[in-house]
């Protein structure tokens, strides 16, 4: 069994003004094209909180183990969670799931045929973001009430 | 497979810097990407400064008068010079577009310049297209129908069924939406990249096309279709205004709605 070959590798020979073949050269791709402008940026973004929001289950899982396995366990994570380092985690954690939500939302949007304009484009992006930012911020004002 | 980098034989170099003959008041550096087979070498960004006042508005203007003036073996593609033959699609200032159709004074600072993204480079600014072509060709991009025409009339559209064509039409394939798509980048080779499809959905909306069935069919595919991950690159850097992004999304609703 031969590994699945690249097609395009055919494409990579090239000749040179003698006839005499010569390796073709890539041209440049994430080294030079803007990445950061909206389209692709929130969409690299939707794949990374997907990712850290699945690594938030462990921490659930881990906090749920730890729950049954008895006070001092639970004591012990209990003390992690809130202390700065944990609570930055949360924070970051909180900030990751609702933005993956509401991108999730804009993608299903577009499946359903709407908003693929790219103003429109923009302008769900750009509500994503602060949507991102106010519904963190408050999580944690109603989350720090309930502690209290 | 993903490759983030470069492999090391596309790394690219710093080359020669060509200066502005003296008393040149308004100048402007243009940063090109070169690659010459002949060489041996690695690709090299060469940088020419250019006098503004002695040259015409578009990008397009200024790779000309390198070549006449200061450096004729520098090689790219034109033809029309407004924006209708597609052959000056390159990478400008990070975004794909007709060099024809780009202001030079809608850049800020130095004009980077390099070929269409994530492509082999035949030499400079030409890269080959063969594999987005060889695509192309397998949507069979034509008018497929078992009715013959009207012994004496065209096949007849309405208004709105011709509508339907409007914004698939005007597509020059230029494929700076295909590789504008960090999944073509990385699918290539078997995703079929948004200008493919917007072609295909062309012949798919066409009232006069008896085919759409077999066209669905072609396409219902992982990567052919499916790689579309709705980034909206496409869209967003397509010099004709048109939307890719929109057609594959239609393309993927009809997939659904034959199912039901």
């Amino acid at each position: 069994m031969s590994i699945m070959q690249d097609s395009r590798e055919a494409t990579m020979s090239g000749r040179r003004s003698d006839g005499t073949p010569v390796r073709r050269p890539l041209s440049p791709h994430l080294q030079v094209y803007d990445m950061m402008q909206m389209t692709s940026a929130l969409s690299i973004s939707g794949r990374i909180t997907g990712v850290i929001w699945s690594f938030g289950l462990l921490i659930l899982v881990w906090w749920l183990v730890a729950a049954a396995a008895g006070p001092s366990a639970f004591a012990g994570v209990q003390w992690f969670l809130s202390s700065w380092l944990g609570l930055l985690g949360m924070v970051g954690l909180t900030a990751a799931a609702w933005f993956h939500t509401l991108n999730g939302l804009r993608h299903l949007s577009w499946d359903a045929g709407y908003g693929y304009d790219i103003a429109t484009t923009y302008r769900t992006g750009r509500m994503v973001l602060i949507g991102t930012a106010v519904m963190t911020v408050l999580t944690w004002l109603i989350a720090i009430i309930a502690w209290a | 497979m993903a490759t983030f980098t470069l492999p090391k034989n596309s790394t690219v170099t710093t080359g020669q810097t060509y200066k502005a003959e003296a008393g040149a008041k308004n100048l402007r550096s243009f940063r090109i990407y070169r690659w010459d087979p002949d060489g041996g070498a690695n690709p090299r960004t060469d940088t020419y400064e250019i006098d503004l006042d002695t040259c015409g508005p578009m990008v397009l203007d200024a790779l000309i008068k390198i070549k006449n003036e200061v450096d004729t073996t520098l090689t790219f593609r034109r033809s029309c010079r407004e924006g209708i033959c597609g052959s000056c699609a390159m990478n400008i200032d990070g975004l794909n577009t007709l060099a024809c159709l780009k202001p030079i004074e809608d850049v800020q600072g130095d004009v980077k310049i390099s070929p269409l993204p994530h492509l082999p480079v035949v030499k400079d600014l030409v890269p080959d297209l063969s594999q987005l072509y060889a695509q192309l060709r397998s949507v069979e991009p034509w008018l497929k129908s078992d009715t013959p025409p009207p012994p004496d009339a065209e096949r007849r559209q309405s208004k709105e069924e011709r509508a339907k064509l409007d914004g698939l039409w005007e597509c020059i394939l230029c494929f700076c939406c295909s590789t504008a798509c960090p999944s073509y980048w990385w699918n290539g080779d078997r995703y079929l990249g948004p200008a493919v499809l917007l072609q295909a959905y062309r012949w798919i909306a066409d009232s006069r096309d008896e085919a759409t069935g077999e066209r669905l069919d072609d396409l219902e595919d992982p990567f052919r279709l499916y790689r579309c991950h709705t980034i909206m690159n496409c869209a967003r850097t397509c010099p004709k205004g048109l939307n890719p992004a929109a057609a594959i999304g239609k393309i993927k609703q009809m997939m659904v709605e034959r199912q039901s």
